[in-house]
């Protein structure tokens, strides 16, 4: 890291930046501020996966239930800022306090299962997952905490503007979400690249690569677990509030083991450990059903003159298969880590 | 570090690519417009419902319903504001999933429609219907039925379905006051619409004199409720009712016959099915189902509609009545307003007392149903037979 | 105590299904060490394709429902072994030697492949399995039976009875006990590892199968969601009572049963209505985390120093 970084790779930043920020006009001029919409998604699940990134990537723990910390995140958010108990508390508040409560749920997974082996840990885990969503699904007896099934309604947005006209195009909300996601990404970014540099970094892929061996070079591996832990269940609890903030609406259903394995597969398909690589799974796997709910029906339609395969099943069917082909023949992902290089 | 380079370059190339393959359809108008004479008016008109998946033959019923409407309309001379309409629709698939709603819904937005028929489902109406809302749009749900569609406090939000409260009340009702019940078994399957369904059963029940014995529960995906059921047979219940659906409603009808427990069972529109007197076979006999409106037959103009839509699509599946009726309503505000403007429109829509298929239709404050009929059904020799229609009124 | 009766005899029910798939589990467990997380999409297929066999030989050939049943199986049992077979062959074996996720993530890519298979062959909905099961219910010892129930039990029982004495007292199964003792001093000793392997898993498979047809014939219904919180369930049954340990696994599967069906059952009594019927799920987890937490090896699994 001592060397000077050459002007190639800092033309190489600017472009990506600049791209970056020119990303959502491109768009939403060619395809309409709907894709605008996707490319949130796109940031959003990026988040959440450099989240599980942490959790899996570096310190090599499965976690089949992730989705519950996101799930945790939007429902303090929907709390703590919706009409449902009359509270209307700012971002600023709320998203701090989302995180810090699926921090705390981290370790409360986290402290219990550390004696549990890779398999196992991951059964719990979806264990794990499971259980938050059936309370959410039930706390509305005896007393009506979460509103059960019928999710919450009405939650303050992150913020609201009134559209308006730039360059032809007209600037909705949708347009705005996505700097402010591009930016909190980019922060999450920066942290993981930060610990990954890091002694907490280095110690994760220690306990990763060997867990006894870690122990015996003086790592205290039961707090670099559960720091991990908590750490990627933070960074869920932050995505988590900011879709409950920009969706409005928050429901168990969207919480389920399935959301869960997408965002393992966004991690694995790109590649465990590499910031870049869980990015591009993330882009990935949030655009493929898009395009396939786009392409996939009418391209059936025209040439066999109906739809055959349900576009879902193919694109599930596909994303099995991808699993197991990644696993088998690229098990570091499409974007592999780099640990030699550096 | 050459990632980032890479990174770059190839970002940098796929954005030229999207703007050079981008040349999409969107707002540009195709042939056919500019052939039609400048005295027609276009509008387009939103749908969307689950056009895939597993509920992809109801979005599909839904779609070829609109379809109907719109081809009538544009065939009959239909003027507004002294122009021919010609309505467009744009049907978009949610795939049932809230968060597809919302990105299908602001792509519907963004291609400037007048209004929306959908969404099909309660789960995907409720997000998509803040987008229309803040394009200040006017949302006609044909199915939605959970009660928090209509209580966001949308203006442009309307239904032309009995809402699960409606329902819910309807049948506590029936069972309490015309079937005499007193005691009551209920188990719901944790999912918004059976719960918001036996919570309001519950409700009413409770307010004319019956008292809930038994509340039980399961969830959308199980299969064995031998337990809960057991549990019931060991209360005074008369009757159990389920608020669910028929994946869940038919083997449960089973396993309650099988614990030799002879109950009366009752359910919502989930079992009113034909896959219900499919699954559970023999013991559908005497089972009480319930559909929101009025059975096709009886409604005015019923089996026209249904000899119309046959001829063109097939066999009707659920509620292509409703959006058939929700998109011949909306047409009728925008003639009466004289304006295709959702601002112009939309009062006249909520003030207007229109006569459809399945009711005469008219919007109480919330933009529920004012009057809403609920027809009530039971199970005979594996048919499902209309007993009545129950309404406030 | 006619409820309570009851309440027995349905969580044996339940209990005996989770059994057969929970061997399955615990055997591959003992001989690779490995979460075969696709076991009950395997159970799905069985259910799934004894059906449309079942239904297909019952309307075009007429022959008797008993002899439609044999057959059914004689072609869904092997279809099953054959499947569980190959599933070892292209997800796991490749990866015998790999960190231990990726197993893990291959089975649950294998598991998103079946379940969407079965989708497109035989579309979402629910599978109707014909009446041709004698549906009457009895009483017996206080509780209400029915034939298909009281089958249950006894195929179960029947297949247990031929899985010990296939595990213990053949050649075949001394190789399996030799492997799962230690699989190189057995490779060393003339075993070939791969053949016990895949004897393995076709035997979980068949059983698998059974179970999937036996819970279609009992719900009278199969969808392509159903293996999945089966093979979970199932799972923490195997754990429960000891993972890698046959009689284990028919302790935990029963036991299992009989804690969801009297945890249901009674837990709105016990708590005073704060808790319901709807944290029936839950039990299985919660057996499931904290026997992993407390216990890891279970009710009869032998103790080891550190599972890591």
């Amino acid at each position: 890291m001592k060397t000077a970084i050459p002007h190639k790779v800092w033309l190489g930043y600017a472009l990506l930046v600049l791209a970056a920020l020119l990303l959502p006009f491109i768009t939403g001029a060619t395809f309409g501020s709907g894709w605008v919409r996707t490319l949130d998604f796109v940031l959003l699940y990026a988040m959440l996966a450099l989240g599980l990134n942490i959790v899996v990537g570096y310190a090599g723990l499965l976690d089949l239930g992730y989705i519950a910390f996101y799930a945790l995140g939007a429902y303090v958010y929907a709390l703590l800022a919706s009409p449902h108990f009359g509270l209307h508390w700012s971002p600023f508040v709320v998203l701090p306090i989302g995180a810090v409560v699926a921090g705390f749920f981290g370790v409360l997974l986290g402290a219990p299962t550390l004696r549990l082996r890779g398999d196992y840990l991951a059964i719990v885990t979806l264990g794990f997952g499971e259980i938050v969503r059936l309370f959410m699904n039930n706390l509305d007896r005896p007393f009506n905490l979460t509103n059960g099934p019928q999710g919450i309604n009405l939650i303050d947005p992150l913020f609201t503007v009134q559209p308006f006209q730039l360059l032809g195009l007209r600037i909705t909300s949708v347009y705005l979400y996505y700097y402010l996601f591009l930016f909190l990404a980019c922060v999450v970014v920066f942290i993981s690249i930060r610990l990954q540099d890091s002694r907490i970094g280095r110690a994760w892929m220690a306990v990763r690569e060997d867990e006894m061996a870690a122990k015996a070079c003086g790592i205290n591996t039961r707090n670099i677990k559960l720091l991990a832990f908590a750490m990627g269940a933070s960074f869920g609890g932050v995505a988590g509030g900011l879709f409950a903030g920009f969706q409005g609406f928050v429901s168990p259903e969207s919480f389920v083991l399935l959301e869960s394995i997408m965002v393992l597969c966004m991690v694995v398909l790109g590649g465990m450990g590499n910031i870049a690589g869980v990015i591009l799974g993330a882009a990935l796997l949030t655009i493929t059903p898009e395009i396939f709910r786009d392409v996939a029906v009418p391209l059936q339609n025209a040439l066999l003159g109906r739809t055959v395969i349900d576009p879902e099943n193919l694109r599930m069917l596909l994303f099995g298969a991808t699993l197991v082909i990644t696993m088998l023949y690229k098990p570091q992902g499409l974007w592999p880590a780099r640990f030699g290089s550096r | 570090m050459r990632l980032p380079m890479i990174a770059a370059c190839s970002i940098a190339l796929s954005l030229s690519l999207l703007a050079g393959c981008g040349k999409s359809p969107e707002p540009t108008t195709t042939p056919t417009d500019q052939a039609t004479n400048s005295d027609t008016l276009k509008i387009r008109i939103g749908h969307a419902a689950p056009l895939t998946g597993p509920q992809a033959h109801l979005g599909k019923d839904n779609e070829n319903a609109i379809r109907l409407a719109i081809d009538e309309l544009n065939s009959e001379n239909f003027l507004i504001a002294g122009k021919k309409a010609h309505f467009e629709l744009l049907s978009e698939d949610d795939m049932a999933d809230p968060r597809t709603a919302t990105q299908v819904a602001q792509s519907l937005v963004d291609a400037g429609i007048s209004g929306v028929i959908g969404h099909l489902n309660s789960g995907t109406s409720i997000p998509a219907s803040k987008i229309y809302h803040d394009a200040d749009l006017v949302q006609i749900s044909p199915s939605a039925t959970a009660t928090a569609y209509t209580e966001q406090g949308f203006s442009g939000a309307f239904r032309v379905m009995a809402n699960d409260s409606q329902q819910g009340k309807q049948l506590a009702r029936y069972a309490v006051q015309t079937l005499g019940i007193k005691k009551l078994a209920i188990i719901d399957d944790r999912t918004a619409y059976g719960q918001g369904l036996a919570d309001q059963f519950a409700k009413t029940a409770e307010s004319l004199g019956a008292s809930i014995v038994k509340r039980e529960f399961t969830t959308d995906k199980s299969t064995d409720f031998n337990a809960i059921l057991t549990s019931i047979k060991g209360s005074d219940a008369e009757l159990l009712f389920f608020g669910g659906m028929d994946a869940q409603g038919a083997p449960m009808v089973k396993q309650l016959r099988a614990l030799g427990i002879t109950l009366p069972f009752m359910g919502g529109d989930g079992i009113y099915t034909a896959e219900f007197l499919k699954l559970a076979g023999n013991d559908t006999e005497g089972v009480i189902g319930s559909l929101p409106g009025i059975p096709l037959a009886n409604m005015k103009g019923g089996p026209e509609f249904k000899q119309k839509f046959e001829a063109k699509y097939g066999v009707i599946q659920l509620y292509a009545p409703y959006v058939y009726d929700a998109m011949r309503m909306m047409a009728k505000a925008m003639q009466q307003a004289g304006s295709i403007d959702p601002a112009q429109y939309r009062p006249v829509l909520a003030a207007m007392e229109y006569p459809g298929l399945t009711s005469t239709i008219q919007f109480d404050s919330k933009g529920d149903l004012l009057n809403s009929p609920v027809s009530i059904y039971q199970a005979h020799n594996g048919q499902w037979q209309f007993i009545k229609t129950a309404s406030d009124q | 105590m006619d409820i309570f009766a009851q309440q027995l005899a349905n969580g044996l029910i339940l209990g005996s299904i989770y059994a057969l798939i929970a061997l399955g589990y615990t055997m591959v467990y003992g001989i690779l060490g490995l979460i075969n997380f696709a076991h009950g999409e395997v159970t799905m297929m069985g259910a799934m394709l004894s059906i449309a066999l079942l239904n297909a030989l019952l309307s075009f050939t007429g022959l008797s429902p008993v002899l439609c049943i044999g057959i059914t199986l004689l072609i869904t049992l092997p279809f099953c072994m054959l499947l569980g077979v190959s599933i070892e062959r292209i997800a796991y074996r490749p990866l015998r030697n790999a960190p231990r996720l990726a197993p893990l993530i291959t089975a649950i890519g294998v598991s998103i492949v079946l379940q969407n298979v079965a989708m497109m062959i035989w579309g979402r909905g629910y599978q109707r399995f014909p009446d041709i099961l004698p549906s009457q219910p009895f009483t017996f010892m206080q509780a209400s039976l029915t034939p298909t129930k009281v089958a249950i039990v006894l195929v179960s029982t029947v297949a247990l009875c031929g899985l010990w004495v296939l595990v213990n007292r053949t050649q075949l199964g001394r190789a399996m006990r030799a492997t799962a003792q230690d699989s190189q001093v057995a490779q060393l000793m003339g075993v070939n590892i791969n053949r016990v392997i895949a004897a393995t898993f076709a035997i979980g498979s068949a059983l698998a199968s059974l179970a999937g047809f036996l819970v279609a014939a009992n719900y009278g219904q199969a969808d392509p969601y159903m293996g999945f919180m089966l093979g979970l369930k199932a799972f923490s049954a195997a754990v429960l009572g000891g993972i890698g340990n046959l009689a284990g696994a028919v302790i935990g599967g029963l036991l299992l049963g009989l804690i969801e069906s009297l945890g249901a059952g009674y837990i709105g009594e016990l708590t005073g209505g704060v808790l319901g019927s709807h944290y029936q799920d839950i039990f299985a987890f919660l057996v499931l985390v904290s026997v992993l937490v407390l216990k890891p090896s279970g009710l009869l699994g032998k103790n080891t120093v550190e599972r890591a």
